[in-house]
């Protein structure tokens, strides 16, 4: 991508292909970063992943629900170090509940059907992260900022 | 085996195997190449130089500058002990002694689909190991020239998947040396022999003429001889080869006996007849023994014909080519040119009645015209005068900075770096508050250049000149007519032309604003005289003659690149005021008389590589059409950062000033930062007072390059839609060191 290339594309074309992203919450004596899978709305304002709620990631972001999301194409290889684009997502995240969270939890497993058992549990919590901004890199320094809302 | 020693290679091995003449030779494999690339790391860093944009958009002098980077990272590499000491062992065994050419073998360079006959180096009269495996690392450089990533776009080629072979092959220094075809590129019902007096450097370079034979291939019947022009010929010298007077005994006989020819095509059939189609053998005789030097199919026959490669090989010139065309510029074409302008500056537009007004525009509209040819056909190639010496430079320096060499090329400085010192000088007259020092630095300025572009001091007359006084249409008139006012401003009550004046006007703004700052800018370069002299010692000494006569040619080329603006733009300007004033008598006149635009031929693409005329000017930076990727309503873009070319190292943080025109100029401030599309050298005085440029157009030899680094400011081109992402007002900071731009 440069400049010039329309950034939301390759965003939808990330999401398409990415399945996992970093999720970075706020702690009270340190930040913190998890493996999540994640999964997006048709138009990107929206993003959700699943946890169980005894978790460090929950707890931070219940208390402080800033948060924001890495989702990127790396690969291992040099040679596609340029290649690569990550867009950072940054918003708000709250559990969802109720039918909103039925409609959007069977939306999620459709993506990620393995995690059925996981993400149904009633110890496990749908989270959903409201995007007010992306960070999108590609060619190791081209930064776009999307504003979504 | 193929992949791995590359058709050259093979094929000397092939004909070898079957009984015909080669000189010894050894096959520097691809495998070796690779080593290379992991030891040190420079698989990466050429990726780097390559993906800092799409590389289908990079226009040709940004790939001509990723190109002398990953050149000088070969050169300043090192062969990893162990790699260096399996390549010596072989050609120690073979070489030691002897002079050896050092040819790229690349595989798949020389195919029916395409070839890069030309495109990759191959160097002659190597002696000794340590030259060549330098020259081995060189060979592999030229795999990412601008010519060869030119043509594997063109081929829609994946450059990450090239790789390199090299032959080292002993020189047989035949006394004739030639190009056989064993089918002519043009006519399958014949052939084709090619031959010189000396190497076959002189006709592969395309310095020396060759006489030709044509011949029927039914019988091998000679049907034609073309005899030559047979002045020169190519010659070992102590260090690769020089060109040399044809001694006289040698210049009245061809050099192929008429028994001889046939023995030349009947070496090509005999290759032809060995790969099964048709070969293009590169040949010599030593005495009477005939060598074939390499063998490859003949593309044009297989339709690789239509190719940019013709085009690609144009971008790189040779010394003695370059010298040519500089001799052709300074004596033929400029004079023409001067003499033009002058005779057409000399009637004054407003004596003519109407026909004499319409013979007017029709010869300036010529003039232009014919300008414009000579600057595509003369000006842009010698242009690579200055990239010659470039390349030369970091050859024999080797320096960290593969661009230092531009601190040599303005020993005699461009017109615009001459505006700018005569504008410090005026601002330093205002700042000091010496009034008719002033006056006096105001008309010398106003006589030389005629307005702050640099560009109108000998256009006949300039704008300003013929309001100043009246009925003067001579540059002396302009200065007269600028003295009579007062520099510092204030109006004269006895001269009221002097005040309307606009180009005076202008350049007292810009001077003042100049004299507002502290002290003046002044060029930041270091001497080059001592850069000069160490660039000449490096070479030995029996090559320093010749490395100051390069120096020279770069300097040339360099002056050239700003100074061609004079030439043209004085054209321009003399029919654009014949437009104008046609206009202002409510005359008709056709559409096809105004300026000629410059456009390149395909498929160098339609920028000129120089700061133009008219012509392209490139992307206007819009931002791309909606569609499916666009993104859903209230969705606000934002560039933050954005990837160029690190064209003038520094750092700089401060306001941005988008210039997209001569207009928005007069508003430019002090310590803001320069952003445009593509400056041109009459922009370039406001460059005193920017703090860095952030230029859309790509390269490092452009003159917003040039100029930020003669003031030393930070500066990155290739910036894509610079002037769209980026607005008047914009907190911007320029890293000149990576090439990078933060906005806000």
């Amino acid at each position: 991508m440069d400049a010039s290339t329309e950034p939301f594309e390759l965003l939808r074309e990330l999401f398409s292909r990415q399945r996992l992203g970093v999720l970075a919450t706020h702690g009270p004596e340190y930040p913190y970063a998890s493996l999540v899978a994640v999964r997006a709305d048709d138009d990107l304002r929206h993003l959700y992943f699943s946890t169980t709620r005894a978790t460090r990631k929950f707890q931070f972001l219940s208390a402080e629900p800033q948060v924001a999301m890495l989702v990127d194409s790396r690969s291992d290889d040099d040679l596609d170090f340029h290649r690569a684009v990550a867009a950072t997502a940054v918003g708000t995240a709250r559990e969802l509940a109720g039918d909103e969270r039925a409609a959007q939890l069977e939306a999620f497993l459709t993506r990620h059907p393995h995690l059925s058992p996981f993400a149904s549990a009633p110890t496990s919590a749908l989270v959903e992260l409201e995007v007010d901004t992306y960070f999108v890199v590609s060619r190791f320094q081209n930064v776009t900022e999307l504003h979504m809302r | 085996m193929a992949a791995r020693v590359g058709g050259k290679a093979l094929a000397l091995a092939r004909m070898s195997r079957a009984g015909i003449a080669v000189p010894p030779f050894v096959a520097v494999t691809t495998d070796a190449y690779e080593a290379y690339l992991e030891a040190t790391g420079l698989r990466v860093r050429i990726l780097f130089e390559l993906e800092r944009k799409d590389f289908a958009e990079m226009r040709w002098e940004e790939l001509w500058d990723a190109a002398l980077r990953i050149r000088n990272l070969f050169l300043t590499k090192v062969l990893p002990e162990e790699l260096r000491a399996a390549l010596a062992r072989p050609l120690a065994a073979r070489f030691s002694e002897v002079a050896t050419v050092v040819r790229s073998s690349a595989p798949g360079e020389d195919s029916a689909g395409a070839s890069f006959a030309g495109l990759h180096e191959s160097y002659v009269n190597v002696r000794g190991v340590d030259a060549i495996l330098e020259h081995v690392k060189l060979v592999w450089a030229s795999l990412w020239s601008d010519a060869a990533l030119l043509y594997r776009r063109e081929l829609g080629l994946d450059p990450r998947r090239s790789v390199m072979a090299v032959v080292v092959q002993e020189i047989v220094a035949g006394e004739r040396s030639g190009v056989a075809f064993s089918c002519h590129p043009d006519d399958d019902r014949r052939a084709l022999v090619e031959a010189v007096h000396g190497l076959n450097q002189g006709l592969v370079d395309g310095v020396v003429e060759p006489d030709r034979w044509t011949l029927d291939r039914r019988d091998g019947a000679l049907l034609e001889h073309h005899q030559a022009e047979r002045l020169e010929m190519m010659s070992a010298a102590a260090d690769g080869v020089r060109l040399i007077p044809l001694p006289g005994n040698r210049r009245d006989a061809a050099p192929l006996a008429a028994d001889e020819v046939p023995l030349v095509y009947g070496l090509a059939r005999r290759a032809e007849g060995h790969f099964e189609a048709p070969q293009d053998v590169e040949w010599t005789l030593r005495r009477d023994e005939l060598f074939a030097l390499q063998s490859r199919p003949i593309t044009t026959l297989t339709g690789a014909a239509g190719d940019g490669r013709a085009a690609y090989l144009s971008l790189t010139r040779s010394f003695d080519s370059l010298q040519g065309l500089r001799r052709r510029i300074e004596e033929e074409d400029v004079p023409a040119l001067v003499a033009a302008a002058d005779r057409l500056a000399g009637t004054p537009l407003e004596s003519l009645d109407d026909a004499g007004l319409r013979a007017a525009l029709q010869e300036r509209k010529a003039a232009h015209d014919h300008g414009v040819d000579v600057y595509i056909a003369d000006f842009i190639p010698f242009a690579h005068g200055a990239r010659l010496f470039g390349s030369a430079y970091n050859d024999v320096l080797r320096p960290e900075d593969p661009y230092e060499f531009t601190d040599l090329l303005t020993a005699t400085p461009m017109l615009s770096l001459r505006r700018n010192a005569a504008l410090e000088r005026l601002a330093a007259c205002l700042r000091d508050g010496d009034e008719a020092a002033a006056e006096r630095a105001l008309a010398e300025y106003l006589a030389e250049f005629g307005d702050a572009g640099g560009f109108g001091g000998q256009g006949g007359a300039s704008p300003g000149a013929h309001m100043v006084s009246a009925g003067a249409g001579a540059a002396s008139g302009a200065a007269s007519g600028a003295a009579s006012g007062t520099a510092s401003g204030a109006a004269s009550g006895t001269d009221r032309d002097a005040v309307h004046d606009p180009a005076r006007e202008e350049v007292l703004g810009v001077a003042h604003r100049l004299a507002a700052r502290p002290s003046g800018r002044a060029s930041a370069r270091p001497d080059p005289a001592e850069r000069a002299r160490r660039f000449i010692e490096a070479n030995p000494e029996a090559e320093q003659e010749r490395a100051a006569e390069l120096l020279e040619l770069g300097r040339a080329s360099w002056r050239l690149r700003d100074d061609d603006n004079l030439y043209l733009g004085r054209l321009e300007r003399l029919l654009t005021a014949a437009l104008d004033e046609a206009g202002r008598r409510g005359l008709q006149v056709d559409d096809d008389l105004s300026p000629r635009a410059i456009t390149l031929p395909s498929p160098l693409g339609t920028a000129s590589p120089v700061a133009g005329h008219g012509g392209q000017a490139g992307q206007a930076g819009q931002a791309a059409p909606a569609g499916p990727g666009a993104p859903p309503s209230g969705v606000r873009r934002q560039a933050r950062q954005i990837v160029g070319q690190p064209a003038g190292p520094g750092l700089a943080v401060g306001r941005a000033r988008v210039v997209a025109s001569r207009e928005d100029l007069a508003a430019f401030e002090d310590g803001e930062i320069l952003v445009c599309d593509a400056i041109a050298p009459e922009m370039t005085f406001v460059v005193p007072l920017a703090a860095g440029i952030v230029e859309r157009r790509g390269g490092m030899l452009i003159h917003g390059a040039i100029i930020a680094r003669e003031y030393g400011l930070p500066c990155v081109t290739g910036v894509p839609l610079a002037t769209a992402l980026i607005h008047t007002g914009d907190r911007l900071t320029v890293d000149g060191y990576l090439g990078i731009v933060v906005i806000g």
